[in-house]
């Protein structure tokens, strides 16, 4: 049988991976592609642990459905800004759009 | 090492690995594409874990939608997709260790748990996980407020996008 | 009304008149004239009902009317002022109050009372006439009022109220008060015109001449009363126990007597106040002044004062006499008036201003009524004082009349160049002013001692009397005086009034207004009239007709009546061939005198002799040069220049220097740098720090993310390794 601590530092890995594209890609839309991977190791971790600790309470696989319509809906915002953002700026990249600053 | 084990270690290298290349792709769109692959693991990881359902919703959302959406976002931001410059910022550096730090950190602490090491309890034959899923997302006793504002969430989303999205011409 | 009351009322009125005056009336000229004149009638009235009184009284002299209060508190006791009424003070308030009171009547015409204002007058120098139009538009000058004329009643309402308090007064404090009021009052009235610079530098010779005299005056006051603790007249002048102690007592100095010292330095009050010799030279200037205040102040009241003062203190002055050797304050006395009496009728001879001839005349005569008392002449002194105030206030208001005339004439010619008070642009005014001619001559014949009908006569000769009994050589030099005397006086009675007129001006003179002429005429009265109550009982032929109520009234105020002395022929004749001969010489020599010839006492005497004489000896420039100069180089060079200026100035410069030094360094080396550096550099540090810290806002998400999690995944490290690890 696979191990819990299998799935989890699987899950571990995947978000680390996400966290550094989310950190050092420049690119918008790779952030974002960043952003789901991380996303999806969440998932996975949720499910895991449904799956080992409490598989009559379907409470994390609820949680993980909430998660995808979260995600989707992240996903849709977060295009329509970039689009809205790329039509003002024509540009896309992240250290491009720093007006918040000093 | 059971059949079982192989499978798993060969789609987490899979995943992991497509992961990789969606982070450190030059060409954009085989970013995104490497990211239909990793979601694609991911779903077959679900179903490792016996949970059917999400490893069907996971394909139809997140690579039907999601990935499609990211395609379209992409196709529509070409032309600076394809100037120059580096695609890492110029603090990489510091990105890195902080996700290995991460790794490193979760891992260790999650060791250090008592349950690291647990086997899966068997499920009983009568156990419909998808009827439950059913019953638990609409029942009061439920989590049938958290389905409800995902779906406000889902309706906000929707007209956010179209707001912000629209060109005003 | 009690006769103690009255005489505490006798000074009120004048002084009310002059507070009113100043504060209210001073506009209105009539209301200052009626309330000055009302005064001085009623302080007359006053007297008047007084002197009756005193003389009805049986033993005056040693039951005086008196009154005092207890005024400053001295320790346990107090020092008492008061009044007191004895025969001395009762003749001389009868002098003073008919005195004051013609000369306040006569002052309302002198300053032009009823004229119109003068085409340019202003306050400050004398009036100079008013151009008016008549019926058929002839214009011509008339005199003009003048233009300060409350200011003059005032004070002379002031300068009555001073003569008045003095001679009322029991004691010698209030003595000097209204001494040096009378004193303050000749300031300000010889300077009445002070826009004259003659006047001005007058003023204050007359103010700080007799200012000596009265420095010496007040150490004499408070000797007395050191050594008898009080100032009153009975306590000590009719306390024969007081007296043989003061002179028992030696005052170390100059080997005299306490008696002789303060005798002697009273006397300097007066030598200063009745300007004697060596300090006579304020009176001649003090001419400066309108007419009547030379007629009050320097002829009738003020310089009487002094000889006033002096023989009230005539017990202290001859105590020790018994043993007939004259004390050595009678010595003095007795040689200045002297001395003076002869110096000042040599000037006198010499002079060609009308009222300058006057002047010396007064000092002249102050002096024999000074050298009377010296030789023991109590009444004779005190009979001069009377009759002398009537004929010298006599003079000197007709010589005033006659300026007047001349002035006229002077408005009418319009020469202004022309001195209207020198005797030699005068002549034949005895047709133009006929009054003032006669009351003239009868004030100059009792000067000059016209035997019999004058009271000047009569005076003069019982001084003679009394220098012939105790000293002739007095007698030799007063008769010499007496000579000069009735020789200036007929000299100037003839230059004056006699002949024909040598100038257009005298031509047009014409006789003043009532109010000058009526007080004229009844001076005159009093100084024919007024030597015959004083008549000796032994005189040849009519001694005796009258009884000498003089001498037995004002002897009684001594202690001893003074002796009667017998009948002698020397001074009677001396003083009858002195004033004859003296007189007629002078009708002689100056009965053709000339415009422009020269005088002939210059032609006798000589140019040198004459110019002697008539510069006075030059005693004026002698002062000028040795306390004048000397106290202005003090006060310009000395004080001013070097101390005030170069040293104490230059004391307080440097210590402005040293604190501007002071300042500067603590601004530029404390205050800039280490205070303001520090407050600077807190905010500059703080602006640096700012500006390094606020480059982590990039506005890049990605920085702050990586920057937020090293964050987090430190301070995981920090507390995992506090908090859990170190246990």
């Amino acid at each position: 049988m696979i191990p819990l601590s299998w799935y989890l530092i699987f899950a571990a890995a995947l978000f680390s991976i996400g966290l550094y594209g989310v950190l050092a890609r420049k690119n918008a839309i790779a952030i974002l592609m960043g952003i789901e991977l991380m996303l999806n190791a969440i998932n996975v971790n949720l499910v895991a642990f449904w799956r080992y600790r409490t598989p009559e309470m379907l409470g994390g696989q609820v949680f993980a459905v909430i998660v995808f319509a979260v995600a989707a809906a992240e996903v849709a915002v977060g295009l329509a800004l970039f689009i809205s953002l790329y039509r003002r700026r024509n540009t896309i990249a992240a250290d491009e759009i720093d007006l918040m600053k000093w | 090492m059971t059949a079982l084990q192989i499978i798993f270690i060969l789609v987490a290298a899979m995943t992991l690995g497509a992961g990789m290349l969606v982070v450190t792709a030059r060409n954009l769109i085989h970013s995104a594409l490497w990211l239909v692959t990793a979601l694609f693991g991911v779903a077959i990881m679900f179903v490792l874990l016996e949970a059917g359902f999400l490893a069907v919703v996971q394909v139809m959302v997140y690579i039907g939608a999601i990935a499609i959406l990211i395609i379209f976002g992409i196709m529509l931001t070409r032309k600076i997709a394809s100037d120059s410059g580096p695609r890492f910022t110029e603090n990489w550096g510091w990105a890195l260790f902080i996700a290995v730090v991460l790794f490193g950190g979760l891992t260790w602490l999650l060791a250090s748990w008592s349950g690291f090491q647990a086997e899966p309890a068997p499920l009983s034959e009568r156990f419909d996980s998808l009827r439950q899923l059913g019953v638990a997302l609409v029942s009061p006793d439920g989590y049938v407020l958290a389905f409800e504002l995902a779906s406000v969430l889902l309706l906000a989303a929707l007209i956010g996008a179209l707001v912000i999205a629209w060109d005003r011409k | 009304m009690t006769t103690e009351t009255l005489i505490w009322l006798i000074p009120l009125p004048p002084v009310l008149a002059f507070f009113i005056i100043v504060l209210f009336t001073n506009r209105s000229k009539a209301l200052s004239h009626t309330l000055a004149v009302g005064a001085a009638f009623l302080s007359w009235l006053g007297s008047m009902v007084v002197f009756f009184r005193a003389i009805g009284t049986e033993h005056l002299g040693e039951h005086p009317f008196v009154s005092s209060i207890p005024w400053l508190a001295t320790g346990d006791d107090y020092l008492w002022i008061g009044v007191q009424i004895d025969p001395l003070s009762a003749v001389t308030l009868f002098f003073v109050a008919w005195t004051v009171l013609m000369i306040f009547v006569y002052s309302v015409g002198y300053h032009n009372f009823g004229q119109p204002k003068g085409d340019h007058d202003r306050p400050g120098l004398q009036p100079h006439g008013a151009t008016v139009a008549d019926a058929h538009g002839h214009k011509h000058t008339v005199p003009s009022i003048e233009p300060m004329y409350s200011r003059f009643f005032a004070f002379i309402g002031l300068f009555a109220f001073g003569m008045y308090t003095l001679v009322v007064s029991d004691n010698l404090l209030t003595l000097f008060v209204g001494w040096e009021i009378m004193g303050l009052c000749s300031y300000l009235l010889i300077g009445f015109w002070y826009g004259k610079p003659s006047a001005r530098a007058a003023m204050i010779k007359a103010f700080i001449t007799t200012r000596v005299g009265d420095v010496f005056m007040l150490l004499g006051i408070a000797y007395l009363y050191t050594m008898t603790g009080t100032l009153n007249y009975r306590e000590i002048f009719y306390n024969p126990e007081v007296l043989n102690y003061l002179v028992e007592t030696p005052s170390y100095i100059a080997g005299l007597s306490a008696a002789a010292m303060i005798g002697i330095l009273l006397f300097l009050g007066t030598i200063g106040k009745s300007a004697q010799w060596p300090l006579h030279v304020w009176l001649p200037d003090a001419m400066e002044g309108p007419t009547p205040v030379s007629a009050m102040i320097h002829a009738a009241t003020m310089v009487s004062a002094g000889v006033y003062m002096v023989i009230r203190v005539f017990p202290l002055l001859s105590a020790g006499f018994e043993n007939g050797q004259l004390t050595p304050p009678m010595l003095l006395m007795a040689f200045i008036g002297a001395f003076t009496a002869l110096f000042s009728a040599t000037i006198a001879v010499a002079q060609n201003d009308i009222k300058r001839v006057l002047a010396y005349s007064t000092i002249s005569q102050l002096g024999f009524m000074i050298a009377a008392l010296g030789v023991g002449g109590y009444v004779a002194a005190t009979f001069h004082l009377v009759t002398h105030a009537f004929f010298k206030a006599l003079l000197f208001l007709g010589s005033g009349s006659v300026i007047h005339g001349v002035e006229h004439g002077v408005l009418h010619t319009g020469d202004h160049h022309m001195d209207p008070q020198d005797m030699r642009n005068m002549g034949g005014l005895r047709h133009k002013m006929p009054v003032t001619f006669w009351t003239f001559t009868i004030g100059g014949l009792a000067l000059a001692g016209f035997p019999l009908f004058t009271a000047g006569f009569w005076s003069k000769d019982e001084i003679f009397a009394d220098a012939w009994a105790h000293a002739p050589i007095v007698l030799l030099v007063l008769g010499l005086a007496a000579l000069l005397t009735a020789f200036y006086t007929s000299r100037q009675i003839t230059m004056t009034f006699m002949g024909k007129p040598r100038t257009k001006e005298a031509e047009h003179a014409v006789e003043s207004k009532w109010t000058m002429t009526v007080p004229l005429v009844i001076l005159a009265v009093f100084a024919v009239a007024f030597g015959w109550v004083g008549i000796p009982h032994e005189f040849p032929v009519v001694g005796g007709i009258i009884p000498n109520w003089f001498h037995e009234f004002v002897g009684a105020t001594l202690l001893e009546h003074p002796e009667t002395l017998p009948f002698s022929w020397i001074p009677l004749l001396t003083s009858l061939v002195v004033s004859l001969f003296g007189l007629w010489l002078g009708w002689q020599v100056y009965k053709g005198f000339q415009v422009g010839s020269t005088d002939p006492v210059e032609k006798t005497l000589g140019a040198t002799v004459y110019r002697w004489l008539k510069n006075k000896y030059y005693f004026d420039e002698l002062y000028d040069k040795v306390f004048v100069k000397p106290a202005y180089w003090l006060a310009e060079t000395f004080t001013s220049l070097w101390m005030d200026r170069k040293v104490i100035d230059g004391v307080l410069h440097w210590f402005a220097h040293i604190s501007g030094i002071i300042g500067n360094f603590l601004r530029n080396a404390i205050d800039k740098p280490i205070v303001n550096g520090s407050a600077d550099l807190i905010a500059e540090s703080t602006k640096r720090l700012g500006a390094v810290f606020r480059t982590i806002q990039t506005g890049r998400v990605q920085q702050y993310m990586i920057l937020a999690l090293v964050s987090i995944a430190a301070f995981s490290a920090l507390f995992y390794y506090l908090l859990v690890a170190a246990r």
